[in-house]
């Protein structure tokens, strides 16, 4: 098995508010290896985006990381100072958002953006940057790149300018490139050519992806490995294939029961009831113990962690006995 | 040649919409256009869309954003006025409505579930205000006590408590949000109800659930409804026939297992192929080069032909007419209509 | 009895909001918000607190004038802060002044802000012709400086009204005047959120069942478009003080008989450089203190009601 390029150790995001301190994510692990698709699936409100913005050092005040390491190549990373973050997030760890309008100043044509940033993370002289930049946007699929090069943000369509977004995260060739919701403002047809995009370029140039979505179908789709996530914590973690088709985390059941089939008519959704608590209220023991079917008293009183079941590794109390990790 | 649907049922569809557009003048402002030389800009959202929702059941229009679905169903509720065409609800035309009295009447049967749970409750109204709005509106109960046991019957219909009449929008999460908007639909004993993408802003297990209740008040009240929705899968699951709509005109009308296990259109083989599906059937799932053409200036003839695989030089010079088949499906395309006609 | 539980609740809602709680957390709004209660308060309870009743000429005594403040040799008790010219306590005419100063202020700032949120939703709403016609106005409006639109305003009144009528409606005549002067800011800032409201799903859902346009305006969007109206109306009511001080020191505003914080400045100036030092300062004071807290206090709740700064 190969070493991880990143690595999560017991990480843990709070907010300070006026009512308390809240955990917004609270003890997740996990490795990216490099040059795999890591997907994060969960709701809103899981704690997903905010993991993403703890790796790269964009969490928001007043949150911040409570506990836990972050490595990155064997580098601690959560820990660096400002200026020092700022250059790890320019060459070694891309980010694509949601909206790509967030990451494109609208003042600058596109070509100018992708040149400054290779110039200021790399060798290259102006000239270079130029050739490049132009090469980078053929390859992400931009027609007739040397006319678009001078062209402004509003000037593309929202497929198109994430496709820019692409190219900016590429541009330094990252290691990791952390893509939070990247397809969610598309429109579906829009969304399978930057999936395909993304799940390419990625291959070739060998960077591996931390993938945040609600979308279980993206995922499924370009995703080598998942977590899902539920109320800031990690609920299972495996293969993607071993989610999808066999999940076995109640949590992971309903969520995968519940998305409407394109291959048959249900009569009903499978539905998990309730709704996942806000930070404020968080159950002791199991944070999913309320909506779970299978709860028992353990549930309410301790919490699980994950426990290895081979292939993937899950947080329920349901499979205590088939832990395999041999450390019980 | 009369359709199956049409020799089930004796009744007249409730909703029937023929020739249906709507356009809007986007240009700029007259001066500019004066000193700038700019010529008008019309923006057609709905080019002519013929399509009728039988009793009990639900007609689901798709397309991508900008296809003019939503356009469809602002028109439909009176939102916007059609520039031409005609809505007959339950065999009334709606046009020949005048009076206040009358429209009230009508519109009681209808009502509207929005997309954004958090824009479509008034943040500074309580819940109970908020779902008994239709009752006061049309007057359908007198006194505080009845409207606010009715209200509390509403709530508990769609799975809150009546005690959450107390509350604030901002108090509920946004699937609990969306079951108060249902209820405030419900408030008027509708019989149609426009919903207009009223899962796409909620995570998939909160849809499950929105999506049940919405299927079960369907067969509790006999309602019947017009479903907007970009989600191919939500459709499948909710719809009884499916209209596919593309930059403002319908491409393919059909019940809903023909919509999915044979797809005719070539856009609506494109959309199903598209899909990113969690089910890992490993089907390729083969990206289609091209993008939504900007609906202010459509491609000529055929507005898909640009995308479309199998254009040929008249889909650039005429567009296609919605034809209906001997399967009753409806499809408006050169290829099909001229291979169903050999 | 729902009335009452609802009433209840909304005091609860109130105290646990995060308005209140950053109230209670500056202290400098705190000490804003007790000096202009005691201010209003005391100005409104004049009557009753004034040690002398000094619009009653009877109670005067010419041999009392230029008395100075208490501390001095020749001050006494009885004149706190000394006495003017004709003998009058400079305190109880604070009291007295300020009661025509926020009167004045209070019900100018309500009547530009009935004028101008009404004006500013309609036009908002409506939108099309009535919302240039009435824009276009408020351009034109805003392009002169109000103190000079009051100035017109009153000085029309003046020339229009009988003498005899003009001195008992010279309160109202300024009233109009800084009213009117006014309702742009609240016209303005209305219809801009307006424009943002109507496009919401709650009012088009009122739409849907056919609601009035009136209903839709009053009771959907105007609640909606409130945070801001206070915040300029607070403010506002510091200007209003200010312009009605100004009005009345340059002679034009209220009958000295019934002076307010700027008549009261303007007869003291003249001894400023006699000697007479407290005749125009302790009313300056006073009418700096009350500008100085309310203006905190629309600063605070500018900042309070924004959610971006939260």
């Amino acid at each position: 098995m190969p070493e991880p390029l990143l690595k999560i150790e017991h990480l843990g995001i709070e907010f300070h508010t006026r009512r308390g301190t809240l955990v917004a994510v609270d003890d997740i692990s996990f490795d990216v290896l490099p040059g795999k698709v890591f997907g994060i699936v969960g709701e809103s409100g899981a704690g997903k985006s905010l993991t993403g913005q703890a790796i790269i050092g964009l969490l928001e005040p007043p949150g911040r990381i409570g506990a836990g390491r972050i490595f990155l190549n064997d580098q601690r990373i959560d820990q660096l100072p400002y200026h020092q973050m700022r250059r790890i997030r320019g060459k070694k760890i891309g980010m694509i958002f949601q909206d790509p309008l967030t990451s494109l100043n609208p003042l600058y044509t596109v070509g100018k953006q992708l040149v400054e940033t290779i110039l200021t993370h790399s060798e290259m002289t102006p000239n270079q940057a130029h050739q490049h930049t132009i090469a980078l946007l053929d390859e992400v699929g931009i027609p007739a790149a040397e006319k678009r090069i001078g062209h402004y943000p509003h000037q593309f369509s929202g497929g198109m300018r994430q496709r820019v977004v692409i190219a900016l995260a590429l541009c330094v060739s990252p290691s990791l490139i952390i893509a939070d919701e990247p397809t969610t403002a598309l429109d579906v047809s829009i969304q399978a050519q930057i999936i395909a995009l993304l799940k390419g370029l990625c291959k070739e140039h060998d960077t591996a992806v931390i993938l945040i979505t609600h979308d279980m179908g993206v995922i499924a789709e370009i995703s080598d490995r998942v977590a899902v996530m539920y109320a800031g914590r990690l609920v299972e973690v495996g293969e993607v294939r071993d989610i999808v088709k066999n999940p076995k985390h109640p949590y992971s059941q309903g969520l995968m029961g519940s998305i409407p089939s394109l291959h048959h008519k249900s009569e009903e959704l499978t539905q998990i009831e309730g709704t996942m608590p806000g930070l404020m209220e968080i159950p002791p023991g199991c944070a999913f113990h309320p909506r779970c079917p299978h709860a028992f008293d353990r549930c309410r009183q301790r919490r699980p962690g994950l426990i290895d079941t081979k292939p993937s590794k899950v947080a329920c109390w349901l499979f205590e006995n088939e832990d395999r990790s041999g450390n019980t | 040649m009369a359709t199956p649907d049409q020799l089930k049922t004796n009744t007249p569809p409730l909703l029937r919409v023929t020739g249906l557009k709507r356009y809007f003048d986007v240009s700029e402002p007259f001066l500019n256009r004066l000193l700038e030389g700019k010529s008008r800009l019309i923006l057609k959202a709905v080019i002519g869309i013929d399509f009728k929702i039988n009793r009990g059941q639900t007609f689901a229009l798709v397309g991508e954003s900008g296809c003019g679905k939503s356009t469809v169903a602002n028109l439909v509720v009176g939102l916007y006025q059609p520039t031409a065409g005609k809505i007959e609800f339950d065999g009334i035309d709606v046009a020949s409505l005048t009076s206040r009295a009358q429209m009230a009447l009508l519109r009681r049967r209808m009502a509207m579930i929005f997309q954004d749970p958090y824009a479509s409750l008034n943040p500074r109204w309580r819940v109970d205000a908020i779902v008994s709005e239709p009752i006061r509106a049309f007057g359908l109960l007198k006194g505080t006590q009845a409207i606010f046991q009715r209200t509390g019957e509403l709530l508990a219909q769609v799975g809150l408590s009546p005690a959450d009449g107390e509350k604030y929008p901002h108090e509920f999460s946004g699937g609990q949000r969306q079951r108060i908007s249902i209820a405030r639909a419900l408030a008027s004993e509708p019989d149609f109800i426009v919903c207009d993408e009223p899962t796409s802003a909620l995570d998939v297990s909160v849809q499950a659930q929105i999506l049940n209740l919405m299927k079960g008040l369907q067969k509790k009240f006999d309602l019947s409804y017009l479903f907007i929705s970009h989600d191919l899968a939500v459709v499948r699951h909710m719809a009884d026939r499916v209209g596919v709509m593309y930059l403002g005109q319908l491409c393919e009308v059909a019940p809903v297992d023909a919509i999915f296990d044979s797809p005719l259109h070539p856009y609506t083989r494109l959309l199903l192929d598209t899909i990113p599906d969690p089910e890992l059937t490993g089907r390729s799932s083969q990206p289609v080069t091209g993008e939504i053409p900007n609906p202010i200036d459509p491609p000529s003839g055929c507005a898909f032909h640009p995308r479309c695989p199998e254009s040929t030089d008249k889909c650039r010079r005429e567009g296609p007419e919605l034809t209906t088949l001997d399967s009753g499906v409806q499809v408006a395309c050169h290829a099909i209509s001229a291979s169903s006609e050999k | 009895m729902k009335s009452v539980l609802r009433i209840q609740d909304t005091v609860y809602r109130f105290f646990d909001s995060d308005i209140w709680y950053s109230f209670k957390k500056s202290k400098v709004t705190i000490a804003a918000a007790c000096v202009t209660v005691i201010m209003i308060l005391s100005a409104f309870t004049a009557p009753w607190i004034a040690p002398h009743n000094t619009f009653d000429p009877a109670t005067l005594d010419l041999m009392d004038a230029f008395t100075p403040p208490v501390w001095y040799e020749d001050g006494t008790p009885k004149f706190l802060l000394g006495t003017d010219d004709q003998g009058r306590d400079i305190f109880s005419t604070i009291l007295y002044g300020s009661r025509i100063s926020l009167f004045v202020a209070f019900a100018s700032m309500l009547l530009a802000m009935i004028l101008g949120v009404t004006l500013g939703l309609v036009s908002g709403y409506l939108g099309g012709a009535i919302e240039s016609i009435i824009m276009r106005i408020a351009d034109v409006q805003i392009s002169f400086p109000a103190i000079l639109i009051v100035l017109l305003i009153s000085g029309l009144a003046r020339s229009v009204l009988p003498n005899v009528r003009h001195e008992e409606m010279a309160v109202w005549v300024l009233i109009f005047a800084i009213g009117i002067s006014n309702w742009v800011h609240f016209a303005r800032t209305v219809r801009g959120s307006t424009m943002v409201e109507k496009n919401m799903e709650y009012v088009q859902s009122a739409r849907v069942i056919g609601r009035r346009r009136a209903t839709i305006m009053f009771r959907h969007i105007l609640p909606n478009v409130m945070g801001p109206v206070l915040v300029i109306g607070t403010i506002g009511l510091a200007v209003a003080v200010l312009t009605e001080a100004t009005i009345s020191f340059l002679g034009v505003g209220v009958p000295p008989t019934e002076p307010s914080l700027g008549t009261l400045i303007r007869i003291g100036q003249s001894f400023l450089f006699a000697g007479e030092w407290w005749i125009v300062i302790f009313p300056g004071v006073a009418l700096v203190i009350l500008v100085l807290a309310v203006n905190l206090l629309g600063d605070w709740m500018r900042d309070a009601l924004n959610p971006k700064l939260r």
